[in-house]
């Protein structure tokens, strides 16, 4: 099994990421954000937390047009899985991989804390680890995760049932409650809180662990 | 060539800043002001032979999120 990574200028949870996907057994490769290829034979990208490109412009929006990123979306059209975490969600919504929009908190204020997450959905790779209506809990840190989508995306969302978590207390003023999505055929997920800070017992709390673990026991050779 | 894009937050989509500058407008004393919406403002210096299906591409595809915002070119 194989992980790919993307390291842009200003990630700064790559590493995280990565020793989250170790520890669930992957092989990961930290993959450049100027290289215009993934690696052969890669089972999954994470896009990790940070400030790419400063955050510029939108956050994630100078990132979405990397070279990466096109071989991004062309492995996720391929059906492939993909993750984004925090800004790594951001950047999967201005790419179009993912619907709907990440605007500035609604209090303003950058918020980081373990945040309580009601997993609404064990039918993905990702969740399936999890029971529907588990509460867990998991880190968030941003000040732009305030997630938005109109009307319709949002009732498409909900019937489809591709709402994989919600927060207990909204932190953020997210439509919703939602702290992280699918994509239509169930293999990228988008969320801002970080499952990969809550997957080491020296992290506090180990409740991203069944995450990774769950996505290693999909991605598995047979 | 020169043109001024002009992006904003589209109406119903929540606008903590602004919401924040109205605030300290009101809490200056500034009673009249009812709403405020704060955007961005970016300047383009093209060179000879830029069309203005050129600046809405660049708008479509990076400038803006047409998600959340709407923009309005300017030819200056």
């Amino acid at each position: 099994m194989r992980a790919a990574v993307i390291v842009f200028p200003g990630s700064n949870c790559d590493r995280d990421l990565a020793v989250a996907f170790e520890q669930a057994g992957f092989q990961v490769d930290m993959v450049w954000h100027k290289d215009a290829a993934l690696p052969e034979g890669v089972d999954i990208v994470g896009v990790p937390g940070g400030f790419s490109y400063g955050d510029y412009l939108r956050c994630g929006a100078i990132a979405a047009q990397s070279p990466i990123c096109k071989a991004v979306v062309d492995h996720t059209k391929r059906g492939g899985y993909a993750v984004g975490v925090c800004n790594g969600f951001q950047i999967l919504t201005e790419t179009g991989i993912l619907p709907g929009a990440l605007l500035r908190n609604a209090g303003l204020k950058y918020i980081c804390r373990t945040v309580g997450l009601k997993v609404e959905t064990s039918d993905s790779a990702f969740t399936e680890g999890y029971n529907a209506g588990d509460v867990i809990g998991i880190p968030i840190a941003h000040h732009d995760g305030n997630y938005f989508a109109d009307d319709a995306t949002l009732a498409k969302l909900q019937d489809q049932d591709r709402v994989a978590f919600t927060y207990t207390e909204n932190p953020n003023g997210s439509v919703g409650d939602i702290a992280g999505i699918l994509s239509e055929n169930r293999r990228v997920l988008g969320m801002m809180p970080h499952p990969e800070r809550a997957a080491d017992d020296g992290h506090g709390g180990t409740d991203g662990t069944a995450l990774f673990r769950a996505l290693s026991g999909v991605l598995a050779p047979a | 060539m020169k043109a001024r894009v002009h992006v904003m937050l589209k109406n119903g989509v929540l606008d903590p800043q602004g919401e924040a500058v109205r605030h300290a407008l009101g809490a200056m004393g500034f009673d009249q002001v009812e709403g405020v919406r704060q955007g961005k403002v970016i300047d383009l210096e093209l060179a000879e032979g830029a069309t203005e299906a050129d600046i809405t591409e660049m708008c479509e595809k990076l400038l803006a999120n047409t998600v959340i915002e709407r923009y309005e070119v300017e030819l200056v």
